[in-house]
C-alpha cells in the first residue's frame, strides 16, 4: 500500500477529519454563535463515528483481503440480527431461521471471500429462498406464510446478499485495465472500496445538508419527515461532483464515469434510506439499535450502503469490461 | 440506566462463601460470556441498582435460557453471591445439565412433581438462601407458551412473608423466548433486553392476590 494515490487518499481522508473534528470542537467549546446546540451534538457524535470507521476499516484493510470480508461479514451478521429481532417471526420460522443465520450467511461470505462469484451471485437470491420456502412449509404453519418467508428473504438479501458486493469490490480484477494505474496492484481494489464507502458517507451527509437549508417538498411525509426532494437532488450533485474531484483515487474511472457512479450512489442510499424508514415505521420504532443501549443500530448506519453496494459492483464491471470471478 | 461493568467496581467485595473450584468457575464466566453473546442481551437498571445485599430477582418465563441469562446479567460480584431457583425434572437430567446446575450456577433444584406440606419450596429455597445468597424465581411456575406474562403462583408471595427483610426486584425478559423457544434446542441469535427494576416489598396486611398482582405488574410495567 505505498503507491502515491493511497498515500493521497489517506492523507486528505485524515486532514478533512482532523480539520472537522477541530472546528467541531471550536463550536463545541464556544456555543454563543447562535448555532443549534443540538445540531453541533450531532455533528460530533457522527465525527466520532467516522473516525472510528475509518480506523476499523484501516485496521481491516492493512490485515488484507480476508479480514475485510470477515469484518463486512460480522456486519452482515449483526444487522441481519437486527432486522430478525424487529420483524414479528413465529414459531414455525425457528429452524429455517437457525440455518439462515449459522449456514446460510457464513458461507455466502465464504463464497465471497473465494471469489466464487458465479456461486455467489445466486446463493442466496435463488438457493436461501428455495430453502426457507420449504423449511417454513415443512413446520407445519402456514399462518401468513408468504409474509413471513419474504421478511426473512428481505432481510438476507439486504443485510447479507448486497451489503457483501462491498467486499466483493476487493476481487475485481480493476488493476491495470486503465492506463493510469499499471503499477496500482490489490492497493487499487481498496481504494475503489474506500472510494465507495467514502461517497455514501458523503452523499448521507449532503442530503441531511441540502434538507436542512432548502428542504420544502418531503418525499413521503409518512414514511421519512426528514428526506426531502432539494436532498436527494443536492446530495446527487454534490457526491457527483466529489466523485469526479477524486476519480483518481478510484482506479478503473474516467471523471465522468466517477460522476455517475457518484450520481447513481447517492440515489441508492436514498433508496436504502426510505426502505428502511418505511420498516421502522411500520414496526414503530426510530432506530434499529433501540434494543442495544446507548447507540442506534447497525442497520441504521449500513443501509444506504446495502443499497449503494451492489449497483456500485456493477456500475465498475460495466465500465471495467472486466469479468469477475 | 447503568450497564453492570460500570458499577462492578464500586461494589462492596461479596461475603466468602462461594466454594465452587476454580475451574466452575472459568465455566460460569466463560457461560456467562456466551450467553450474553448469543442472546445478543443489553441490561437496563431502571429506578434500580445492582447490590449484594439480599434479594429476590422475579422474572417472567419465556425459556430455558432464562435463568442463565439472568444470572450472566448481574455483576460478577452480586452472581457470586446469587443461585438460581430451577426445576429439578429439567436440570437434573443428564450429566451436563446436573454438572452445570449443581456446580456451575450453584442452583437450587426444586422437584415441581413432588411439594409436600412438610417440605414446601419455600421452605427449602429460604433454607439454601441462608443469610447471604440471593435467588432468581420465575413465579410463573413454567415456561408461557404465547410469550404472555402469566399469572403468578404464590411462592413469591409466602418468600416474602417469611422473609420481610428481602428485597424484591422484578425482571422483565424480553424477545428471548424467540431466541430459544419451547421445544426448540438450538438458538437463533436474536436480540434480547432483561430489564431490572426497582424493589419491592409485601405491604403491611397486603392480601395475597393483590400482592401477586402488584408484582404481575411490576415485571410488565418494564416492558414499556
Amino acid at each position: 500500500m505505498n503507491d502515491p494515490r493511497t498515500i493521497a487518499l489517506v492523507t486528505s481522508v485524515l486532514a478533512l477529519l482532523t480539520a472537522a473534528t477541530a472546528v467541531g470542537q471550536f463550536l463545541k467549546r464556544h456555543p454563543d454563535r447562535g448555532l443549534d446546540p443540538a445540531a453541533i451534538r450531532t455533528f460530533n457524535l457522527r465525527l466520532r463515528g467516522w473516525w472510528i470507521l475509518c480506523t476499523v476499516l484501516a485496521a481491516a484493510f492493512w490485515l488484507g483481503t480476508t479480514a475485510t470480508v470477515v469484518l463486512f461479514g460480522l456486519v452482515s451478521f449483526w444487522a441481519l440480527r437486527e432486522f430478525i429481532t424487529l420483524t414479528p417471526t413465529r414459531k414455525g420460522d425457528h429452524r429455517a431461521l437457525f440455518w439462515v443465520f449459522f449456514l446460510f450467511t457464513p458461507l455466502h461470505y465464504v463464497l465471497v471471500g473465494l471469489n466464487r462469484y458465479d456461486i455467489f451471485s445466486v446463493f442466496l437470491p435463488v438457493y436461501a429462498t428455495l430453502f426457507v420456502l420449504t423449511r417454513v412449509a415443512v413446520a407445519g404453519d402456514y399462518k401468513r406464510f408468504l409474509e413471513r418467508t419474504a421478511k426473512i428473504q428481505a432481510g438476507l438479501v439486504v443485510c447479507v446478499y448486497c451489503l457483501s458486493f462491498a467486499p466483493a469490490l476487493l476481487q475485481l480484477p480493476v488493476a491495470g485495465t486503465s492506463t493510469a494505474t499499471t503499477a496500482a496492484g490489490p492497493s487499487a481494489n481498496f481504494r475503489l472500496l474506500f472510494f465507495l464507502i467514502l461517497l455514501v458517507q458523503f452523499a448521507d451527509c449532503m442530503q441531511y445538508v441540502w434538507s436542512r437549508m432548502l428542504g420544502q417538498r418531503l418525499v413521503a411525509p409518512a414514511v421519512s419527515s426528514n428526506r426531502t426532494w432539494e436532498g436527494l437532488l443536492g446530495s446527487a450533485a454534490s457526491t457527483a461532483l466529489l466523485a469526479a474531484a477524486l476519480w483518481w483515487a478510484a482506479p478503473p474511472f474516467q471523471p465522468w464515469q466517477a460522476a455517475v457512479a457518484g450520481l447513481v450512489v447517492a440515489v441508492m442510499g436514498f433508496a436504502g434510506g426510505m426502505t428502511m424508514s418505511a420498516i421502522k415505521r411500520d414496526r414503530g420504532v426510530k432506530d434499529y439499535g433501540t434494543l442495544v443501549v446507548g447507540h442506534g443500530g447497525v442497520l441504521d448506519r449500513i443501509d444506504s450502503m446495502c443499497f449503494a453496494a451492489p449497483v456500485f459492483y456493477h456500475i465498475t464491471l460495466l465500465i471495467t469490461g472486466a469479468r469477475p470471478g | 440506566m447503568l450497564s453492570p461493568a460500570d458499577t462492578a467496581d464500586r461494589l462492596p467485595p461479596p461475603p466468602a462463601s462461594s466454594s465452587r473450584s476454580p475451574l466452575c468457575r472459568a465455566a460460569g464466566l466463560g457461560l456467562a460470556a456466551l450467553a450474553r453473546l448469543l442472546a445478543g442481551s443489553s441490561v437496563r437498571w431502571i429506578a434500580s441498582q445492582p447490590d449484594t445485599c439480599q434479594r429476590v430477582y422475579f422474572a417472567n418465563h419465556t425459556s430455558h435460557l432464562d435463568a442463565l441469562i439472568v444470572w450472566s446479567s448481574l455483576p460478577q460480584a452480586v452472581r457470586e453471591v446469587t443461585r438460581p431457583v430451577a426445576a429439578k425434572d429439567y436440570w437434573a437430567r443428564g450429566f451436563v445439565r446436573r454438572w452445570l446446575a449443581e456446580e456451575v450456577f450453584d442452583a437450587i433444584l426444586i422437584d415441581r412433581t413432588d411439594i409436600k406440606v412438610h417440605q414446601s419450596p419455600v421452605d427449602l429455597m429460604l433454607r439454601e438462601a441462608g443469610a447471604t445468597h440471593s435467588l432468581i424465581v420465575f413465579p410463573e411456575g413454567s415456561r408461557s407458551v404465547t410469550g404472555e406474562v402469566g399469572e403468578f403462583k404464590s411462592g413469591l408471595y409466602y418468600l416474602a412473608k417469611k422473609r420481610p427483610d428481602i428485597e424484591l426486584i422484578p425482571v422483565h425478559i424480553d424477545n428471548l423466548n424467540r431466541v430459544l423457544p419451547r421445544g426448540e434446542f438450538l438458538p437463533v441469535p436474536l436480540l434480547s433486553c432483561i430489564s431490572f427494576g426497582p424493589p419491592l416489598w409485601l405491604e403491611r396486611g397486603e392480601a395475597k392476590l393483590d400482592f401477586l398482582a402488584r408484582a404481575r405488574r411490576a415485571v410488565l410495567a418494564l416492558k414499556e
